[in-house]
């Protein structure tokens, strides 16, 4: 899958003082694919893009996009492109100025600057609004416009920090599948910054899970949700239950746990309805087990808080941790 | 008691207090200088009957226009130089000094001459700009003069140079609160569309201040355009201004005659600022 035009950050560490934001990173971000990188609040994942971006120097290691080392140019010159988390339009440029700011800065004659962005504009269904402010767009209008902006000088990579986190639910995933759209036409690399696995799943080709400044695991998404190397990708996954059995950690998705007769003794706490399913928490001693039961199952044979069930699943479905 | 409870009522009883202080400070000493505009005045008595005599007078005079002229070249030298002085000081405070208590350390720093009064300010240039001053002893020790410089003193060079040091301030602190909110991340927008240092200020920041500038403006032209008592002392008195013309009316007890110059002033004030806020919207930095 390696070709020269990949994105590499080649043991990349970044120190703020005494702490180390980005701890001797490593990792081959694939041409032309969606790359989510995913973690808690001051993982590192921000920083992480930031530094690609060329918006924070790197203290140490390298940044190789097409086989040159770009750690040290100027951000324009890398062939990346962001798009920042509250999208950072320029309040006093029309959403046409907005998007051929970068051209106007190269020097580019104003014809053939508006002609580029009106382009861009067309490809992110914007053309209608093009004489407006920032100010007189919806939110996810203002989306379409930074995007456009970031397109318009034609990145290799485009980097986009926390895209959705602005939008409300119904919009997020709406653009988060024109997101895709877009990055499947375009064919060039996203990396998109996330604190949300839901998004990472349905979006990424590939998730990268970072925790406490180091990449924790990266794979497909299935590879990542389905079988988590550690607890915390477990954890953070959701849907997992980090299980300790004979001084061994396992993962067992909550969605194999069975509520039979039979199997481990347990006690419900808790009932929830979920729709297509319902999420039922036990506690078996002092182990707390979560088991996603399929809706018309359950209704079969309801349970509620203070019953006594039996937990069992298969075990060639528990799932070795190794941290 | 049940009248106070319609709200009618209430209403006006609320904006009552600040219609009255206005009323008394601000609409009745404006409208008695219109009124005594309308005058006129001997050397010993004042004469209350409506004539045109001193509107006719100030617009027929080409001192007025000379006047004038020249009162609007001191705010607009002012207004340029505390303009660059003023964007720089709060550009350098804003974008280049990171920390917060910094920042509000070095901005404490920026007022500090202000607790002296304006005219100890000012007095205290004559010594170091007279003909056997400071700054010229300087120059001819430096070798860069062979004799005392005479312009630096009592000269339009003193006169704004006065003006600029005490009313840049006014240029910092509305450019300096504006700047501040100035969403950080679209500076390094700007630079992520490759924009230089020059062309982020330019393209970016500049615009983005605008609204700073015209207050700072606003305070500079109007404080300049008003001001006598800097002309007075920094031009020995060899220089005029429209402050000066109405100082000079009230020492000879013309009041008629400053009133009507006043108004004339008021309206040419009030004529600025309106040009001004054509270009600019200032409601979203209030």
């Amino acid at each position: 899958m390696r070709s020269g035009q990949d994105l590499e950050l080649v043991h990349v560490t970044k120190r703020y003082g005494g702490t180390v934001a980005v701890r001797d990173v490593s990792h081959v971000f694939a041409n032309g694919s969606y790359v989510c990188l995913l973690g808690p609040s001051g993982c590192g994942k921000s920083t992480t893009l930031r530094m690609i971006a060329g918006h924070e120097s790197i203290s140490e290691g390298s940044i190789v996009l097409d086989g040159h080392d770009v750690s040290r140019l100027e951000p324009a010159r890398r062939g990346t492109a962001m798009m920042f988390q509250s999208y950072a339009l320029f309040p006093h440029l029309s959403v046409r100025d907005n998007v051929a700011f970068s051209l106007r800065m190269k020097g580019v004659d104003k014809a053939a600057r508006h002609r580029a962005a009106d382009e861009m504009l067309e490809l992110v269904d914007m053309t209608h609004l093009a004489e407006r402010l920032p100010a007189q767009l919806s939110g996810g209008q203002q989306q379409r416009v930074a995007l456009a902006r970031a397109l318009v000088t034609k990145p290799r990579v485009l980097l986009l920090d926390e895209p959705l986190s602005a939008l409300d639910p119904f919009l997020r995933i709406r653009v988060r599948g024109e997101l895709k759209r877009l990055q499947r036409e375009l064919g060039i690399t996203f990396i998109h910054v996330t604190h949300g696995q839901d998004e990472a799943l349905a979006l990424a080709d590939e998730v990268v899970v970072m925790n406490d400044a180091v990449i924790e695991q990266a794979g497909t998404a299935r590879e990542v949700f389905a079988a988590p190397r550690t607890e915390f990708v477990a954890r953070f996954m959701g849907g997992h239950n980090v299980m300790d059995l004979d001084g061994t950690r396992f993962a067992l998705r909550a969605d194999d746990v069975r509520l039979d007769e039979a199997g481990l003794p347990a006690v419900v706490r808790g009932v929830e309805y979920q729709g297509a399913h319902v999420a039922v928490t036990a506690m078996a001693g002092a182990q707390e087990v979560l088991a996603l039961v399929p809706e018309a199952r359950f209704f079969e044979n309801p349970k509620n808080p203070g019953d006594a069930v039996g937990l069992s699943w298969d075990a060639s479905r528990l799932h070795r941790l190794t941290a | 008691m049940q009248i106070l409870k319609n709200r009618h009522v209430a209403g006006w009883l609320q904006a009552a207090p600040l219609t009255l202080v206005l009323a008394a400070f601000l609409v009745l000493p404006i409208a008695t200088i219109v009124t005594v505009s309308f005058w006129q005045a001997t050397e010993f008595s004042i004469i209350p009957a409506f004539s045109l005599e001193n509107y006719r007078f100030l617009f027929g005079s080409s001192v007025t226009g000379r006047v004038f002229l020249a009162t609007f070249r001191y705010a607009f030298l002012t207004w340029a130089l505390t303009l660059a002085i003023g964007f720089t000081v709060a550009y350098y405070l804003a974008f280049h000094v990171r920390s917060q208590s910094w920042q509000i350390a070095l901005f404490l720093l920026c007022t500090i001459p202000f607790w002296t009064s304006n005219i100890i300010r000012m007095i205290s240039w004559i010594p170091f700009l007279g003909r056997n001053g400071i700054a010229n002893q300087m120059l001819i020790s430096w070798g860069v003069v062979d004799e005392p410089v005479e312009w630096l003193l009592y000269s339009d060079f003193s006169v704004i140079l006065a003006f600029v040091h005490l009313y840049t301030l006014f240029m910092v602190v509305p450019i300096f609160n504006t700047m501040m909110r100035i969403d950080r991340s679209l500076v390094e927008a700007a630079y992520d569309n490759g924009a230089s240092g020059w062309q982020t200020l330019i393209h970016v920041i500049l615009p983005l201040c605008k609204p700073g500038i015209m207050i700072g403006t606003i305070f500079v032209v109007t404080l300049v355009m008003g001001d006598f008592i800097t002309v007075r002392f920094m031009s020995g008195s060899q220089r005029a201004n429209v402050g000066r013309l109405i100082s000079n009316d009230i020492s000879l007890l013309q009041y008629p005659s400053a009133a009507a110059t006043a108004v004339v002033l008021l309206c040419t004030v009030l004529l600025t600022i309106a040009i001004l806020l054509r270009f600019v919207d200032i409601r979203k930095e209030l």
